[in-house]
């Protein structure tokens, strides 16, 4: 294709988004909007599967059946939107093996926060209030995103989220208002979560190399320091409504801007655990790592055993 | 207790949902596909769900302060009344898929007669859950087969499952003394009336894997008597961890 050609093809592209068209997988796209959209949606689906195993590692000891049944059906929620994301990444031409392969090997990246720990039950509650209420903030803006199958799993997988939010937060009121030993757990998940959470829009904007390029093909409508102030804006009075504190000492209201002054984010915290050395990095990738290890000899035998259901009815068939 | 006996039995089908559920519990996030984890979270899910209505039902029973989660969680190990099948461990899929398969048939077998109880509750109870069992035995025998018929790794490993697993079948048609009191009323299901055809769902589904029915006739009982194998203790520390930590809090 000549040079003009492409050109011209690529002014055609950048209006079709201006026009807030949708790009579908038949269509012609820039090489690097492809490559940017397989990095953005795996590492989108890489998070909701690696994110399983923090919170699945309360399933077995959630305190009620009732929260034992809400928890699964979280968990298996991620499974799903992991499911559709990845399949909504196969259409730029990449196989879930290979995707896999990259985050096995460490070359995709998925969301820091799942390396932290969860140690205890509150941990159910702040994730859910927190990390998904974060994730939810960064995500609503990607249902009107360019391209089509990014942006219709990103509906079903909002509706989700938001009902998550909901139950943590619950989860979060639910200890807050009982003993003191159930409130301290509570603060105690706060504490430990609330840092990590604002870390999750990513480093400022003075720092994020990929905003200017997201923002034009709608990858994103608002940058990571209008997100992290949204999030911030919003949670406050949800934490002071059941009366717990946030763990910022120099959080305080700020009447001109109608918006939340707060405090210096640990940015050298957020690098180390981006490099891989948080307190679970290693954990979360060998179980991956392991669990698909462990199963490669169960999909060998599900394909030897389709195969030798075609060939016995193509036998049938003479 | 007025009702002692129904209470009993209630356990005696309840406790097997709640500890294979909560076996399940423990692979969501590590299963060899994502598309078989999400199955097998879906089974955990039904099979907890059944518990809950068994033992809200059991609860009203029992009176006093008794609620789903206190005969949950709060019993000590020799008052679950679950067969030894359902605690046995995932040692490998092959385990986990054979575990299930020869609970499935059997459960499918039982809800199929419990709906017609003359206590509406189970009766209801297992109108409802028949249909989510129809699936998990559905879904437990396909894999059987495929890992029966598959590779070679997978046949063996499937046959050493059921090889393994085998000696926990028995049990499933042995009755208590409330069961026979609830079959006498016309509200239990009399299992051991179910062993005949049991037996011969199983044998034609490993006869279509291609694999060998387990000739050995010695078996193991002991958890319908509250006599379980040593994973049990495991199982409970794990799932009473929060219930006896905190003792008498909402969650």
């Amino acid at each position: 294709m000549s040079e003009e050609k492409i050109k011209s093809l690529e002014k055609q592209f950048e209006d079709r988004i201006l026009r807030d068209e949708k790009i579908e997988p038949k269509d012609w796209m820039p090489e690097k909007y492809r490559q940017t959209h397989i990095r953005q949606i795996s590492q989108h689906a890489h998070s909701e599967i690696v994110g399983m195993l923090p919170e699945g590692n309360w399933i077995t000891r959630a305190p009620s059946l009732r929260r034992k049944v809400a928890l699964l059906a979280k968990v298996q929620d991620e499974a799903g939107h992991g499911l559709y994301l990845y399949s909504a990444c196969e259409t730029l031409g990449i196989s879930r093996e290979e995707l896999y392969e990259q985050l096995h090997t460490g070359k995709a990246k998925y969301s820091s926060i799942f390396n932290y720990p969860t140690i205890t039950w509150a941990d159910m509650g702040a994730i859910g209030w927190l990390v998904d209420g974060a994730a939810i903030i960064n995500q609503v803006p990607l249902c009107n995103t360019s391209y089509g199958p990014y942006a219709r799993a990103m509906v079903r997988v909002c509706k989700e989220e938001s009902f998550h939010q909901r139950q943590g937060y619950e989860i979060m009121m639910t200890l807050a208002k009982g003993t003191p030993e159930q409130k301290d757990m509570a603060q105690d998940a706060l504490n430990r979560w609330w840092w990590p959470s604002l870390m999750m829009f990513g480093p400022t904007d003075a720092e994020s190399v990929h905003t200017a390029q997201s923002m034009k093909w709608k990858l994103k409508r608002k940058t990571n320091d209008e997100l992290r102030q949204q999030f911030i804006d919003q949670t406050v009075p949800q934490a002071e409504l059941i009366g717990l504190t946030i763990p910022d000492p120099d959080l305080k209201w700020n009447e001109e801007r109608q918006s939340y002054d707060f405090g210096e984010i640990d940015w050298d915290e957020f690098w180390q655990v981006v490099k891989g050395h948080g307190p679970m990095n290693k954990e979360r990738m060998n179980a991956r790592v392991s669990a698909w290890e462990n199963g490669a000899w169960v999909r060998d035998a599900a394909i030897a055993y389709a195969e030798k259901q075609k060939e016995y009815k193509s036998k049938q068939a003479i | 207790m007025k009702n002692k006996d129904l209470y009993n039995y209630i356990l005696g089908i309840a406790d097997n949902t709640l500890i294979l559920g909560q076996r399940l519990g423990e692979l969501c996030g590590h299963g060899p596909s994502l598309e078989t984890d999400i199955a097998c979270t879906n089974i955990s899910l039904d099979l907890l769900g059944q518990t809950r209505s068994y033992f809200q039902y059991a609860a009203k029973l029992k009176g006093e302060d008794a609620t789903e989660d206190t005969i949950a969680f709060l019993r000590t190990e020799r008052q679950y009344v679950n067969v030894l099948l359902v605690e046995q461990p995932n040692i490998d899929f092959a385990h986990t898929i054979g575990k299930q398969f020869l609970f499935d048939v059997y459960h499918y077998l039982l809800l199929e007669k419990l709906q017609h109880s003359k206590d509406v509750n189970l009766s209801a109870i297992a109108h409802k859950s028949i249909k989510e069992v129809s699936y998990h035995q559905r879904f437990s025998s396909d894999w059987v087969k495929r890992l029966g018929d598959g590779t070679d790794e997978s046949k063996t490993r499937m046959q050493d499952a059921i090889n393994d697993l085998w000696r926990y079948t028995d049990e499933l048609f042995h009755t208590t003394a409330s069961d026979e009191a609830m079959i006498a009323q016309g509200i239990g299901v009399d299992v051991k009336e179910l062993k005949t055809s049991y037996y011969e769902r199983v044998s034609a589904i490993l006869d279509l894997a291609k694999l060998d029915i387990p000739e050995s006739k010695w078996f193991q009982e002991g958890g319908k008597k509250g006599i379980h194998t040593e994973h049990m203790g495991y199982i409970l520390s794990d799932m009473q961890y929060m219930q006896r930590t905190y003792p008498n809090m909402t969650w």
